[in-house]
């Protein structure tokens, strides 16, 4: 989505009204996110609304950037807030052969999510990290010695997601899933993660003063 | 590696945590290797972050990264790295050289006998925003200034007033990237002087 340089559009003040239902829509979209909220948007802090390209906002906090938008749809989160609170966002990992074609901007495939270096949630729930929710652990047998600390909870199609990457300690992308975590494992092909945010592309390199 | 995983997810942080970034990519450091500019950047870390730079590209590191991979994948993963890195080079060269070839124009336009405006044009060259330009040299000079459109394709800014060789002057102590051989002084009487340079 951000492939190409972004040049910084003008700020916008956002309503205080708005600036409340970002901070509702933040806290159930991200509930791990909840109690960092007020360090995230402090109550008595203006938000700013910058325009961008392909009709996304992306939502400033003086020059800080925190989340973007496209239209409506849900909020993302900007890499530098994901890098300020990595364990408040749910995740998957890809292992190392993917990173250097996610950071050119291709979409996320399967194989580098259900190879021996890539994570996804385990399903049954018990780990840190994920949601707190405990989904069920639905028919989910998992390679030996799969250290699954991405979350119990099974991610469906359409959620926000972040991605990390094999022995990094730092997320390298965040995007829509365009394919259900559960089903990722069962098909093992196929695109999981379009058009998303990753580090070094246009939106990154915006320069928000 | 393993403990710096655990940092990362360390789930009761109570304040956010603080992340360097590289200085010459912006990117964490650990993903310097991706990003083409990769001994830029290790000579950077080394500098500003020693300890960082220390357990990031010692031999352990580096092997046990590599370890995961395939012989093969390897060896595309290096291909593919060089290639970046010499195409980033390319692309800094490229600039560099656009920079020394091109250059900005600061024209004084008769307007009425003895009015004039003064133009300034070829400041893309150098990425820099002629909208904002203006909008400064307005501010500085407390004159009318305004991007238009040339005929001849391109924009310039026109500023209201014989000011050229201050702009001339504000310019280049305000933006250390325009080289000063690279100003041009062009006194136009006609109205329509387009084509040249």
């Amino acid at each position: 989505m951000f492939k190409k340089d972004i040049s910084p559009g003008s700020k916008s003040k956002v309503k205080s009204s708005v600036q409340r239902a970002i901070r509702n829509q933040i806290v159930t979209t991200y509930p791990l996110l909840a109690p960092h909220i007020d360090e995230i948007i402090p109550k008595k802090e203006q938000l700013d609304a910058m325009k961008i390209p392909d009709r996304v906002t992306l939502y400033l906090l003086s020059s800080t950037p925190l989340f973007y938008q496209h239209m409506t749809d849900a909020l993302l989160p900007h890499l530098r807030l994901v890098h300020r609170f990595p364990t408040c966002f749910p995740s998957i990992r890809i292992d190392r052969g993917a990173i250097r074609f996610v950071l050119s901007g291709a979409t996320l495939m399967a194989p580098g999510l259900t190879s021996t270096g890539g994570r996804l949630p385990s399903g049954d729930g018990e780990e840190k990290g994920g949601y707190g929710e405990h989904g069920g652990r639905e028919g989910e047998e998992e390679k030996d010695g799969r250290e699954g600390w991405y979350g119990g909870r099974e991610l469906e199609k359409g959620e926000p997601v972040v991605v990390c990457a094999e022995g990094k300690e730092e997320a390298c992308a965040v995007g829509i899933l365009s394919m259900g975590t559960k089903e990722v494992k069962e098909k093992g092909k196929g695109p999981v993660v379009e058009e998303g945010h990753y580090l070094g592309d246009g939106l990154w390199r915006l320069v928000t003063e | 590696m393993a403990d710096t995983e655990a940092e990362a997810v360390l789930p009761t942080e109570p304040q956010s945590r603080h992340v360097v970034y590289c200085g010459v990519c912006s990117l964490p450091p650990e993903y310097c290797e991706f990003g083409g500019t990769v001994k830029k950047c290790q000579d950077w870390l080394q500098k500003n972050h020693a300890e960082m730079y220390d357990r990031l590209w010692s031999e352990d590191a580096l092997a046990a990264a590599t370890s995961t991979l395939s012989v093969d994948a390897q060896k595309r993963a290096e291909k593919d790295a060089h290639k970046k890195a010499l195409k980033a080079e390319a692309a800094e060269q490229k600039h560099l050289q656009t920079i020394a070839a091109s250059k900005v124009t600061i024209k004084r336009v008769e307007r009425n006998k003895r009015k004039f405006v003064t133009t300034v044009t070829g400041l893309e060259a150098f990425g820099l925003e002629n909208k904002k330009v203006a909008k400064d040299l307005g501010k500085k000079f407390a004159t009318g200034a305004s991007v238009t459109k040339v005929p001849s394709g391109g924009e310039e800014i026109v500023v209201q007033g014989d000011v050229s060789e201050e702009i001339e002057e504000f310019l280049l102590e305000k933006y250390p990237v325009i080289p000063e051989d690279n100003v041009e002084l062009v006194e136009d009487k006609k109205k329509k002087g387009a084509g040249a340079g």
